[in-house]
């Protein structure tokens, strides 16, 4: 085992609940597996029940209900409900398709305390595009709805190359709309938008324009809306701390039951990833090979094992490190202090070149019939 | 942004407050967020529901904690509270 510094374990805070990878969206950044279209089963109501209690006793409060769209589950109303008797702060993470007003009635009198909402562009016409689905105006309404019912409300839009140049658009819609939070999602690079990331990702020129922008906006909703400004990762030289550290806060579930320390991790080899119907979730937290792997410090090569900086970012991203180097190891190669530095600036390089010049090279959209390729 | 000692002081409904067995301690909830309380902080903020106004805050925990001169420092953490849209007022 990488990491057999066991000596302090914290306990789980944040559970993300994967309900089900089943979506009426084709976002081409989604951040499930390029394979998901393998794992079709899905937890009973009882497994979940079963995991969210189980989770709640070792100190889980933050639950996020994603996916997937969530709202593909006809038990997402007894499972927000039961998450309420424990004591859970729920979070439903949704595209908004197919919430109807009784629906966020039905959740709010279950005990949902919140709800995030994606929109894809400030525009129909783009949005409908992103998502591959017709759904602008009843995300529109929705948005509208969520506030109507008195829940705290996150409208999520992840920026890329398509929308970038929206930001104004986008942060004026997230005022018109009363969100109580706006998250400006820089696109992280895994799994689909890994694969479309020449199309996807903004030169340097576009991305400081754009938080330029937000930042200024930033002042000026002071108060009114907090503005989440999720950073490009390609664009610092600091690696992100990547899930406040392996195993010391975030418990994800997949839709089939795997527990996985990060959403990406089913992409690392060799991790043996436990699944909740065949252990507890102390078990797991506690004791699996996988949820040690990379705790503490120990599994570190250099230039992370001997630098004054590895308790603030804990080395970044092993999925990072694994999709860029071949090495999960290894130092996330966005730090400038990595050899392998050189990996990321040309992956910018190319996607760069791609975005000034008039070729064009077709998004590659998340649906079944392109996951079953992988 | 800063309390009006005049008007009653309530919790964010955008907010939850709540005791944490696990952590032993009182924590705020919000969207995908959290903030760990201390021990006084957390007693202010339960008597931030709607009824009271700062003075009978104070009044109330200066009895509590058989203590005086506690306005300063309530005042300073209400402050910090309502800047960070825990509790609010009309």
């Amino acid at each position: 085992m990488a990491g057999s510094n066991k000596l302090n374990i914290t306990p789980p805070r944040w559970l993300l609940a994967e309900l089900s990878y089943k979506c009426p969206l084709q976002c081409p950044y989604c951040s499930n597996p390029l394979d998901y279209a393998k794992y079709p089963n899905e937890l009973s109501t009882e497994d979940w029940k079963r995991v969210l209690s189980q989770a709640r006793k070792m100190g889980a409060v933050q639950l996020g209900f994603s996916g997937g769209e969530p709202l593909t589950r006809q038990d997402l109303t007894e499972l927000v409900g039961y998450a309420r008797e424990l004591g859970y702060y729920s979070n439903l993470i949704t595209s908004g398709y197919g919430l109807s007003e009784e629906k966020i009635v039905e959740l709010k009198q279950a005990g949902l305390d919140h709800i995030q909402i994606s929109i894809q562009a400030s525009t129909q016409e783009l949005n409908d595009h992103i998502a591959g689905t017709a759904t602008y105006q009843h995300k529109q309404d929705v948005a509208k709805l969520i506030k109507k019912h008195g829940y705290p409300m996150v409208l999520c839009v992840v920026i890329h190359r398509e929308n970038i140049h929206q930001m104004p658009q986008i942060l004026e819609m997230a005022e018109n709309l009363g969100a109580d939070y706006l998250e400006l999602a820089n696109t992280q690079y895994y799994g689909w938008a890994h694969l479309n990331r020449d199309a996807l990702l903004p030169t340097r020129e576009q991305f400081e324009e754009a938080e330029k922008i937000a930042q200024a906006y930033k002042e000026k909703v002071a108060g009114k809306m907090k503005i989440y400004y999720v950073v490009p990762d390609y664009y610092e030289d600091r690696p992100k701390a990547c899930m406040n550290g392996w195993g010391t806060t975030f418990l994800t579930i997949a839709p089939d039951g795997t527990a996985l320390p990060c959403h990406s991790a089913r992409e690392l080899p060799g991790l043996d990833c436990p699944n909740v119907k065949d252990f507890s979730i102390a078990e797991i937290w506690n004791e699996s090979k996988t949820f040690n792997f990379f705790r503490g410090t120990g599994w570190m090569q250099e230039p992370c094992r001997s630098c004054d900086e590895k308790l603030k970012d804990f080395g970044g991203c092993r999925c990072q490190a694994f999709l860029f180097n071949g090495d999960m190891y290894s130092t996330d190669p966005v730090c400038s202090k990595s050899p392998e530095r050189h990996r990321i600036d040309t992956a910018i390089n190319s996607a760069r070149e791609l975005a000034l010049s008039d070729r064009e090279k077709p998004l590659v959209f998340r649906n079944s019939k392109n996951s079953k390729q992988f | 942004m800063t309390i009006t000692p005049d008007q009653l002081i309530q919790f964010s409904p955008l907010h939850r407050l709540q005791w944490e067995e696990a952590q032993q301690k009182y924590v705020i909830l919000y969207p995908e967020g959290m903030v760990e309380l201390n021990q006084s902080s957390a007693e202010i903020l339960k008597l931030c529901d709607g009824s009271r106004m700062l003075a009978q805050i104070v009044a109330e925990l200066e009895e509590k904690f058989a203590t005086s001169g506690l306005t300063n420092d309530i005042t300073n953490f209400l402050n910090v509270a309502l800047q960070n849209g825990w509790i609010k007022q009309a």
